[in-house]
C-alpha cells in the first residue's frame, strides 16, 4: 500500500479511536449540581471523581471543601494550567467570592463564624534551595465581611523565638482561624524546620508558638490544635492543648497527610488512603472508618 | 526505497537552500505532536498523584527527581547508538515509541510509587534517546548554510506543541471533571500519531548509511567540539533557572501572583515566533555570534530584574528578552555544532553538547538558589548578570 495513504488512514483511525474514547467518558461526566444543605450537621466531602457530596446530593467539582456557619469554600483547579480557583458559596448556593491563585489546590478552610475563608496552594519549581523535587506553598485568606484580601502570609512579619526571621525560603501552609475572625494559626517552614505560628490579621505579625507542627486545625471550643507531627519521613496526628501545652499522639499509627478536621470537640477526622477516618481527640481508642472513597471531610454546621 | 510521487517532488527542493527541507518540517511536526502529548502528562501529573491516587507530596518529590535526572545521560547513549547503527531514524523511532507506550503505563500502574517512578523513568529514557538522532537528521537533511533557519523552524513547531499540551490537558480535565484517564488516553493517541508520522512521512536523510562510523566516542576527544562544550557549559552555569526568572520578574515588578502561570507562556510565544527568523539571521551573521548575542540579551533581562523596576512594561521586556534568548541559543547552537562534527559521529556530538549544556544549566539553577537564599533575589540577579557578562566575553574571545 502507498505509504502516504497508509499514514493518513492510521492517523485518522487513531484520532477517531481517541475521540470515541473521550466521548464515552464524557457521557454523564457532569451531572447537574444540586443544592447542599449547609446547616444540616451532615458530613460534606469530596468523592473520588472530584465532586462535593453531602448525603445523596452532588455539589460543585472541587479538590478541597470546607463548610461553617452557612459558608462553603471550594478550592479547585481551572482550565488554565497551574491555576487554582477559590469559590465561596452561601446558604442559598449563590457565589459570594471567586479568586484565582497560582498553584495547585492543597488546603481550604472556613472560620467558625463563616466570615473568613483561607487556603493553601502548592507551587512546583518555585523553591530556592534543595533543587529538584522540592516545592513551595502559598497560604492566604479573605475576610468576606470586611472585603479584605490577604494574598500571602509571606507579606506578614514572622517572629521566631522573639527575633524577626527574614530568610527567603519561608513557606506557609494550613491556616486555621479562631472565632474572633482576627486571630489564626498556621505552619511556617524555613531551613528544614516547621513551627506553629499564631498570627493576627490586625497587626500582620506571626509569632512562633512551638516547633514541628504542620497543618494545624483549631478545635470548635478553640482550646486545642490537631495537627501533623513529622516523625522521620512520616506524619502522625497529634493534639496540642494550647492552654497547658500538653501534647498527645492520637491513636492513628499510619502516615497521614491532611489538615485534620474536628467533627466535634472529641473526634478528629482526616483523609487517608482514599477514605475518611476519625479518631478520638483524647489519644485513646482507635481509628474508625467514616466514609470510603472520600477525602476532605467537613461538617455542615 | 522511500520513493513516492509526493516525496520525490519534495526531495528535489532539499538541495536548495531557499526552502526548508521536508525532513525538517516532518520532524518539526513530529516534535509538535510529541511535545503536546508529553506536556499534557507533565502538566497533570502532580494533580493526578495527589488527588487521583492519594500519593502525598513527600513521595512526589522523589518522583520529580527522576523526571529530570533520567534524560541527560541517556541522551548520550541515544546519540551513540544512532551513529553506531548508522540509522538515526530507527533510533529516534525507538525513542518516540518507548515514550508513547509509557502513556498507557500511567493509568495502569495505579498508586504504586515505584511503578510510577519506573514509568516516568522509561518516558524520560525515550526522550533522551531520540533527541540526538533527531537533531542529527536535521543537520543531514539541510544544506549547511541554511541550518540555523532549519533548526529555528523545528524549535518553533516543538514549542508550539509544548504550549498546547497543558492547555489541552486542563481543558479536558475541566470538561470531564478531573477524568485523568482521558488525559492519558488522549496523550497516548497523540504520541502514536507522532510515531506514525515519523515512520511513514519523514525520510531518513540520504548519505547517512554510506559511511562507516569510526569509534563514536572520538568526538569527545575532538578539540573543537570540546571547546564548544566548555564554553556552552560555562554560559549554562551562569544562567538562572527559568522558574527563578519568572518568580523574580513577578516579585520585582510587583505583578499579582495570579499572573505567574502566564509568564512562561509569554517566553514560549516569543521563542516560537522568533526562532525561525533569528535562525535565518544566524545563517547570515554567524551562528556563534548570534548564540553569544542571545546571552547578551539574557544579561540585559537579568539587569532589568536586578534593578527592580516595577510595572508591566519592564516585566514584558524581561519576558520578551527571555524568549529571544531561547531563539538565539537553542536551535542556533545545534546549527553551529552540526557542521563541526564529522557526519559519522554527528548524533553523538550533538548529544554531547546538549548534555553538557543541560547539566551546566541545572548546576546554574542550584548556584542561583544558594545566592538568592544568601542575599535575596534582586542582588542575586545582579551577581548572575555580572558573571554572565564575563562568560560572554570569554566566549567572544574564543
Amino acid at each position: 500500500m502507498n505509504r502516504t495513504v497508509l499514514g493518513v488512514v492510521l492517523v485518522a483511525a487513531v484520532l477517531v479511536a481517541g475521540a470515541v474514547f473521550v466521548g464515552m467518558r464524557a457521557v454523564g461526566a457532569r451531572s447537574a449540581e444540586e443544592p447542599l444543605d449547609l446547616s444540616s450537621g451532615e458530613l460534606v466531602y469530596v468523592d473520588l471523581a472530584g465532586r462535593v457530596r453531602q448525603a445523596g446530593r452532588a455539589g460543585p467539582a472541587c479538590q478541597r471543601v470546607d463548610v461553617a456557619a452557612g459558608t462553603l469554600v471550594c478550592l479547585r483547579t481551572t482550565a488554565v494550567p497551574a491555576q487554582s480557583e477559590i469559590v465561596v458559596l452561601d446558604r442559598s448556593g449563590e457565589t459570594r467570592l471567586r479568586l484565582s491563585e497560582w498553584g495547585t489546590p492543597s488546603r481550604a478552610r472556613v472560620s467558625p463564624s463563616g466570615n473568613v475563608v483561607m487556603w493553601t496552594v502548592f507551587r512546583a519549581g518555585d523553591s530556592y534551595l534543595g533543587g529538584v523535587g522540592t516545592f513551595s506553598t502559598t497560604a492566604g485568606f479573605y475576610d468576606l465581611k470586611r472585603g479584605e484580601h490577604f494574598g500571602s502570609l509571606e507579606d506578614f512579619t514572622l517572629m521566631i523565638d522573639g527575633a524577626e526571621h527574614t530568610a527567603e525560603d519561608v513557606n506557609y501552609w494550613g491556616i486555621t482561624f479562631s472565632r474572633d475572625d482576627r486571630t489564626f494559626y498556621a505552619t511556617a517552614a524555613s531551613g528544614g524546620k516547621t513551627w506553629l505560628v499564631r498570627g493576627s490579621a490586625e497587626t500582620r505579625v506571626l509569632t512562633s508558638v512551638r516547633e514541628n507542627v504542620e497543618c494545624p486545625s483549631l478545635s470548635p471550643d478553640g482550646t486545642r490544635i490537631a495537627y501533623k507531627f513529622r516523625a522521620g519521613d512520616q506524619w502522625r496526628l497529634h493534639v496540642l492543648d494550647l492552654g497547658s501545652g500538653v501534647d498527645v499522639a492520637l491513636a492513628e499509627s499510619e502516615h497521614v497527610d491532611d489538615q485534620p478536621q474536628w467533627l466535634d470537640d472529641s473526634w478528629v477526622a482526616y483523609g487517608r488512603d482514599k477514605a475518611i477516618w476519625k479518631v478520638p481527640a483524647s489519644g485513646s481508642g482507635s481509628p474508625e472508618l467514616v466514609h470510603a472513597d472520600a477525602a476532605s471531610p467537613a461538617v455542615a454546621r | 526505497m522511500y520513493v513516492s510521487s509526493v516525496r520525490a517532488g519534495l526531495a528535489k527542493s532539499e538541495g536548495r537552500s531557499g526552502k526548508i527541507p521536508a525532513t525538517v518540517i516532518g520532524l518539526g511536526v513530529v516534535s509538535l505532536i510529541t511535545d503536546l502529548s508529553a506536556e499534557m502528562v507533565t502538566a497533570v501529573l502532580p494533580l493526578y498523584l495527589v488527588y487521583g491516587l492519594g500519593v502525598g507530596y513527600l513521595q512526589l518529590g522523589a518522583i520529580d527527581g527522576l523526571y529530570t535526572g533520567a534524560t541527560a545521560l541517556l541522551r548520550l547513549a541515544g546519540g551513540h547508538l544512532a551513529d553506531r547503527l548508522r540509522r538515526p531514524k530507527a533510533v529516534a523511532l525507538f525513542g518516540y515509541g518507548l515514550s508513547a507506550l509509557t502513556k498507557l503505563g500511567f493509568p495502569l500502574v495505579g498508586a504504586s510509587v515505584a511503578g510510577m517512578g519506573l514509568v516516568i523513568g522509561v518516558d524520560r529514557a525515550g526522550k533522551g534517546i531520540r533527541t540526538g538522532p533527531r537533531d542529527a537528521m536535521i543537520t543531514l537533511a539541510t544544506p549547511s548554510d541554511a541550518l540555523g533557519r532549519a533548526f529555528g523552524v523545528h524549535r518553533a513547531l516543538d514549542t508550539a506543541g509544548a504550549l498546547l499540551g497543558p492547555l489541552m490537558a486542563f481543558g479536558l480535565l475541566s470538561l470531564l471533571v478531573m477524568d485523568y484517564t482521558s488525559v492519558f488516553a488522549v496523550s497516548f493517541c497523540f504520541a502514536v500519531i507522532a510515531v506514525v508520522v515519523l515512520a511513514l512521512f519523514v525520510r531518513q536523510p540520504a548519505g547517512v548509511a554510506v559511511r562507516r562510523p569510526g569509534l563514536s566516542w572520538n568526538v569527545v576527544r575532538d578539540r573543537e567540539v570540546r571547546r564548544v562544550v566548555l564554553i556552552v557549559a560555562l554560559l549554562g552555569a551562569c544562567t538562572v533557572g527559568d522558574m527563578f526568572l519568572f518568580v523574580g520578574v513577578q516579585k520585582t515588578s510587583g505583578l499579582p501572583a495570579g499572573v505567574l502561570p502566564l509568564l512562561p507562556l509569554v517566553t514560549a510565544l516569543t521563542f516560537m515566533v522568533a526562532a525561525a527568523p533569528v535562525g535565518k539571521l544566524a545563517d547570515r551573521l554567524g551562528r556563534w555570534k548570534v548564540f553569544l548575542v542571545g546571552h547578551v540579551v539574557l544579561f540585559l533581562a537579568y539587569v532589568l530584574v536586578a534593578v527592580s523596576w516595577g510595572g508591566w512594561f519592564p516585566a514584558s521586556l524581561v519576558l520578551l528578552a527571555h524568549g529571544v534568548f531561547y531563539a538565539c541559543t537553542d536551535g542556533v547552537l545545534m546549527a553551529y555544532v552540526g557542521p563541526l562534527v564529522p557526519e559519522p559521529v554527528r548524533a553523538t556530538g550533538l548529544a554531547f553538547v546538549q548534555t553538557g549544556q543541560a547539566l551546566a544549566r541545572a548546576a546554574g539553577a542550584v548556584l542561583f538558589g544558594v545566592a538568592a537564599t544568601g542575599m535575596s533575589s534582586g542582588p542575586a540577579f545582579g551577581v548572575f548578570a555580572a558573571v554572565l557578562a564575563v562568560a560572554v566575553m570569554v566566549g567572544a574571545r574564543w
